[in-house]
């Protein structure tokens, strides 16, 4: 166990290296003066090059990454501290500030938003697709597999609107103010409110994932439920719920669980979409408007999260395998 | 009255290819305490047969009557049939490695089958299972019952289903294969174990194989079922000394050691394959790879008919009162050859061939194995 996690951690900072190194080279190539950014406007060339010299941009590229990664950033006036120690990320010449500092901020957001979807994807995915493997080819499961072939055609822009339009637009024309427009309110400031505004952005993720996993969950439970132990179950005497849920949906579950890490994954890297629609102040947000502005030290900081993400979440998947079946062994 | 008393039991099933007719009404019945091997070829009804019985086949159109202590399972309501299954009728599959939830530990499933259908504390579940487990001859059980299936031998995990096919101690138990999966070394030890259950919980027991060397250790009656349907029924020496059925005794000569032939002698494989369930062959369903067969197998299907002991043997066919012309207990086949045309000696092997010489209008190419040749 204690190996497995050494090794996964040890993968864990070499992907994240390489990614540095990565999206560091691709910062330099783009090219863009961050000395020119933050100088006055009219500023002189000598005054552009003087603080290009204090921001160690004459530095080679290769002493630039060593400090990338050892020093953070290396400007008088900012504050130190933790978000200015490595892992720092870097400093965003734009916004002024530690990059850390930047995407912790947006952090919450992100996490509130994919966690909270995915809790509820599968909360209406499990079930309805448990419901169309065992009542396979019956009404249900061809009305379900008709909203699956919908909700995973629907963009997830238009269906974000399309809440908005009716949720908030129209119910609060109508006099009935139940949702707001979009904005995110922190847990710690209001457990309530967050939730409030969260529910439609939640139901837009959801509905869309949603679709995917009914589609799973059923086809995986089709294959389950011919094993033969379903049929030992049966033959104990097994009530049928107790065969479908504790026997078929225990083994079922192993493709739905990788499927969820990829996407909670990739949803936690920003849910670009869906924070955009409903102006959640998100990473995804961030990465977007740090890439029109040229931003790029923001731009490597969130794809550095976005890939630390991926792999933390594929061990936590690799954990949860261990502990669903007995016959996976991490080491 | 017999413990389970089967009568024209149907199984069907519809494919896209049509109905496909599994078991074509199928008799027999099992008195309490006794073994009846059902014996066939794959694909011969056998599995299928014993587990639409019980409600284990999905889809499946059925019919006919099977009285379990005179309740007939097949209309009974399907929470009655769960009540029944697991506590009064015991099953164990062919393959114990996929029989067995793999991510259970093997205590937790046999508790599970107590808890089904008794009240009891989950602790005392437990400790039921590890005596279980010590009967069935697993050593260490108090320790080996939170093993998982993957960390138990074959054998063991045989034993695991049988111990807990027994947990409730069943009046019928099904076994359906029970050995086909194993080492022969451990086939032996799972069978002389549940002859030893068998004694002493008392239990009936059907048990279905291919094997014909497994149910000449353990049945008392013997069945052989052909594409869906009984060829012939008698009990175990009978069978194996006087069988009449063609089927039964090709059956029989492609066993090793076995009475139909000598010790050195090849064995002798049944030509052809099983045929299609979907496309069955007209008259009687084995005609196409029977070296006995006349016109009248390929236009009429034989009846289950009683064939006689030895003190009637010499009774001419013509003669055949009215009563024994139905499926009864006793010596059944189901073949226009001779009723008196029983066994391996060369006198009923010349009563055979007078027959068919005389039943035969061309000659017939007999199918010949490829192996053989």
């Amino acid at each position: 166990m204690l190996r497995f996690l050494l090794r996964r951690f040890g993968y864990l900072v070499f992907v994240l290296f390489v990614i540095a190194l990565v999206s560091f080279g691709l910062n330099s190539i783009a090219n863009n003066n961050p000395a020119a950014l933050l100088a006055p406007r009219g500023a002189s060339a000598e005054a552009i090059a003087q603080i290009k010299a204090n921001l160690h941009l004459n530095d080679p590229l290769y002493l630039q990454f060593w400090h990338f990664l050892t020093r953070g950033p290396d400007i008088r006036g900012t504050k130190s501290g933790l978000m200015q120690w490595p892992p720092s990320l870097g400093y965003s010449f734009v916004k002024q500030r530690p990059v850390t500092e930047v995407i912790l901020d947006k952090l919450p957001a992100t996490i509130s938003l994919a966690l909270g979807a995915m809790v509820l994807w599968l909360a209406i995915a499990l079930p309805i697709g448990v419901l169309a493997a065992t009542k396979a080819r019956s009404l249900l499961d061809r009305v379900s597999t008709f909203f699956a072939l919908v909700g995973l055609s629907f963009p997830t822009f238009l269906l974000g609107l399309l809440l908005l339009y009716v949720f908030y637009y129209q119910l609060t024309t109508a006099g009935f103010n139940v949702f707001p427009a979009g904005g995110y309110v922190a847990l710690t400031t209001d457990p309530l409110e967050w939730a409030h505004h969260l529910i439609l952005p939640w139901f837009t993720l959801a509905l869309t994932e949603a679709a995917i996993y009914v589609r799973v969950t059923r086809s995986s439970m089709l294959e389950v439920l011919g094993e033969d132990y379903i049929r030992t179950a049966r033959a104990k005497g097994l009530p049928e719920r107790r065969v479908v849920y504790r026997h078929g949906l225990r083994s079922a579950l192993t493709p739905v669980v990788t499927l969820a890490g990829l996407d909670v994954a990739t949803l936690l890297g920003g849910a670009i979409v869906t924070e955009q629609v409903f102006g959640l102040d998100g990473v995804g947000r961030l990465a977007v408007l740090s890439v029109s502005d040229g931003d790029l030290p923001v731009v490597v900081g969130v794809t550095l999260v976005a890939a630390f993400f991926f792999v933390f979440i594929n061990v936590l998947v690799d954990l949860v395998y261990a502990l669903l079946d007995a016959r996976v062994r991490v080491d | 009255m017999a413990l389970l008393e089967v009568d024209d039991l149907q199984v069907a099933f519809d494919t896209e290819d049509g109905r496909l007719r599994a078991v074509r009404g199928l008799s027999f019945s099992v008195e309490a305490g006794q073994t009846l091997g059902i014996v066939g070829e794959s694909g011969s009804g056998k599995s299928v047969a014993t587990q639409s019985m019980v409600g284990l086949t999905r889809g499946a159109r059925i019919s006919g009557r099977a009285l379990f202590d005179g309740d007939d399972l097949l209309t009974m309501a399907p929470e009655n049939l769960r009540a029944l299954r697991g506590n009064q009728i015991g099953m164990v599959f062919q393959d114990p490695l996929t029989s067995l939830h793999p991510q259970y530990t093997v205590g937790w499933q046999i508790q599970e089958a107590i808890l089904a259908h008794e009240q009891i504390r989950k602790g005392e579940a437990r400790k039921r299972a590890v005596d279980l487990l010590g009967q069935v001859g697993i050593s260490q059980p108090e320790r080996r019952v939170d093993d998982f299936p993957h960390q138990f031998s074959g054998g063991m995990r045989q034993r695991a289903m049988i111990a807990m096919a027994l947990s409730l101690s069943p009046r019928l138990l099904i076994a359906d294969e029970p050995t086909t999966a194993l080492d022969v070394t451990v086939q032996a030890q799972v069978l002389e174990l549940m002859k030893k259950l068998q004694a002493e919980y008392g239990t009936a027991l059907i048990l279905i194989t291919h094997d014909l060397g497994v149910v000449a250790d353990m049945a008392d009656d013997v069945l052989v079922m052909y594409a869906g349907r009984a060829v012939e029924k008698a009990d175990r020496r009978t069978l194996y000394y006087r069988q009449h059925h063609p089927y039964s005794k090709g059956l029989l000569a492609s066993v090793p050691a076995s009475a139909a032939h000598a010790p050195g002698e090849r064995l002798i494989p049944i030509a052809g394959q099983p045929p299609s369930l979907l496309h069955l062959p007209s008259g009687c369903a084995f005609h196409p790879r029977c070296p006995y067969v006349m016109d009248v197998c390929v236009s009429e299907t034989p009846e289950l008919l009683s064939v006689p002991s030895i003190a009637s043997e010499n009774r001419p066919s013509e003669n055949r009162p009215a009563s024994e012309n139905r499926p009864a207990g006793g010596h059944v086949s189901a073949c226009h050859l001779p009723p008196e045309a029983v066994g391996p000696s060369p006198d009923a092997e010349s009563r055979r061939e007078r027959a068919v010489a005389a039943g035969r209008s061309t000659p017939v190419a007999v199918l010949q194995d490829e192996g053989a040749a």
